[in-house]
């Protein structure tokens, strides 16, 4: 017989989700980002590597490859084939998530690949394969965000030539009004969630999804907000490349 | 090297230099849909059902109800589940097996229309709060895939739902025993979205990609518009990009064209003055 229980964690939908003096559940301004805290080349094992914090979202994304295809019959004989796997571990979340691949995780799996797809010379690299795994090791809104953004860099990690890095954020509606990156309690309870992924400097936009009810200005809205949220992210990305090569460079002064 | 592959590379020189004439390959307008027809009600034993052809592409949606348990986030609602296969007999790409990225793909984005706009009123399914409510089926089959599996199968989703019935259901809150009545009543269904699927040729964009033209597509982007012209579902899809002016110009000729659309649908069911379920003693 059990007595008591482990007590179900969740959050509870709060009375409003911007209050009178504009700021969000969190304290944020509508156009302000979580913190964000990136790491580049984590991992020794892999071929590239990276490990994002965004918000309470903890992501740890690793490249292989550009290296030989098995089995050979999918290899494509003009460029490399890029793989891509998301995936969220079953403690990622308050109520146990399965370890196998929902639905979810194959249709978003899909699109992060093709939001990176872009940026990857993959012509360079014919028969070849590049893997990316993403691990969402704890979730809070914008995973797939956070999992291209930090996937781009592991790519650039690895070595692999780039047009550009892809950088995302979600955008959304909370109470009407146009919000920047969505955490996981107002994407639950507001009223849209709109994902972008951009290449910064080309001006491309590489993934774009949505849902809940927008008018055309709010699209637009929405499209201009995002932009701006995206030339932020993409300067940390920037920052959080170059510093793994400043460690090195110090590490190898310090040997002289 | 597939033999696919190489046709795809020739075929994709022939499509891109008629493009940038402003032709396509099967002589349609860059911005023009292929003709559409709908016929529902063509399963007499599912709750509600709708035929969809889009030029040469066909899709059945069939849609079945069952009393299930309501998510326990929406102890107050029923629940919608769409799942899509894309049969081996609609084309020599498709493998059997249970659904790929692509179907998957298709099922959620179709999904997010219909729930984003709340196209169906879920809180006239709820039975017994927390305990009982309708659980609606929608299972969508392609059966002969020539281009623009997204809109064919939504499409034939909203058409189904436009067409379901669900028997009227009696509950004694005390015993909590739930009766089903043989007086069918229409599903509550509030509004009716539509996709539109567009697909990127180099730098030419095209509505309603036919097979030809998938095949060489370089991206692709399904816009869902609901009836007061609004955006309630985007997909972008497949390796290449889309400028932000070129999203704007896109929606508004999904708006246009998805007006015309959605005059083929049945019309909603005026469900004002239904009760769903009775409450005895």
């Amino acid at each position: 017989m059990i007595t008591g229980k482990i007590p179900i964690r969740k959050e509870e939908k709060p009375p409003r989700l911007i209050g009178d003096d504009g700021r969000r559940v969190d304290g944020r301004k509508l156009d302000e980002l979580r913190p964000i805290r990136i790491e580049v080349g984590v991992l020794k094992n892999a071929d590239g590597s990276a490990y994002i914090e965004w918000g309470r979202n903890k992501i740890i994304v690793a490249v292989y490859g550009p290296k030989e295809l098995h089995p050979k019959h999918l290899a494509l004989p003009d460029r490399a084939l890029l793989r891509c796997r998301y995936h969220m571990v079953p403690f990622s979340v308050y109520e146990r998530k399965s370890p196998a691949p929902t639905r979810r995780e194959i249709e978003l799996s899909k699109v992060i690949r093709e939001a990176l797809e872009p940026a990857v010379f993959l012509e360079e690299f014919p028969r070849a394969t590049i893997d990316v795994f993403i691990e969402v090791l704890q979730a809070d809104g914008g995973t797939r965000c956070a999992s291209i953004t930090a996937a781009s860099l592991a790519l650039a990690d690895a070595g692999i030539p780039m047009r550009d890095l892809v950088t995302a954020v979600a955008v959304g509606k909370v109470e009407g009004k146009i919000v920047l990156d969505l955490s996981d309690i107002e994407d639950k309870y507001g009223e849209g969630d709109m994902p972008i992924a951009m290449m910064p400097a080309l001006g491309q936009i590489t993934l774009l999804q949505a849902d809940g009810v927008y008018s055309e200005e709010e699209l637009e809205e929405a499209l201009a907000l995002a932009q701006r949220g995206i030339q932020r992210i993409y300067k940390m990305q920037r920052e959080a490349l170059k510093r793994k090569y400043l460690k090195i460079k110090e590490e190898v002064e310090g040997i002289k | 090297m597939k033999p696919e592959e190489i046709i795809s590379k020739l075929e994709r020189r022939k499509l891109q230099s008629l493009l940038l004439r402003g032709e396509r390959i099967d002589g349609r307008k860059t911005m023009e849909y292929r003709p559409i027809e709908i016929e529902t009600n063509i399963i007499s034993k599912a709750e509600g059902s709708a035929k969809i052809s889009l030029g040469d592409t066909i899709a059945i949606a069939g849609v079945k109800a069952e009393i299930g348990i309501p998510y326990p986030d929406t102890p107050n609602q029923g629940a919608i589940i769409i799942n899509t296969e894309f049969l081996p007999l609609a084309s020599p790409t498709f493998e059997p097996g249970p659904p790929d990225e692509n179907a998957i793909e298709v099922a959620r984005v179709v999904d997010r229309g219909i729930r984003s706009c709340q196209a169906v009123n879920l809180e006239k399914l709820c039975i017994l709060p927390g305990r009982r409510a309708w659980i609606i089926y929608v299972d969508i089959y392609v059966l002969n895939h020539a281009g623009n599996l997204m809109d064919a199968a939504g499409i034939a989703a909203i058409a189904a739902l436009l067409t379901t019935k669900i028997p009227k259901v009696k509950v004694n809150y005390e015993t909590e025993e739930i009766t089903v009545t043989d007086t069918w009543l229409p599903l509550p269904v509030q509004n009716r979205p539509i996709p539109i699927t567009f697909a990127k040729i180099g730098d030419v964009i095209v509505v309603d990609p036919s097979l030809e033209e998938e095949r060489v597509q370089d991206a692709r982007i399904t816009l869902t518009i609901e009836e007061q012209n609004r955006i309630c579902a985007i997909q972008k899809a497949l390796s290449g990009t889309f400028t932000i002016k070129e999203i704007f110009s896109i929606t508004k000729h999904a708006i246009q064209i998805a007006k015309k659309i959605r005059e083929k649908l049945p019309r909603k069911p005026d469900i004002k003055n239904i009760q769903y379920v009775e409450h005895i003693k």
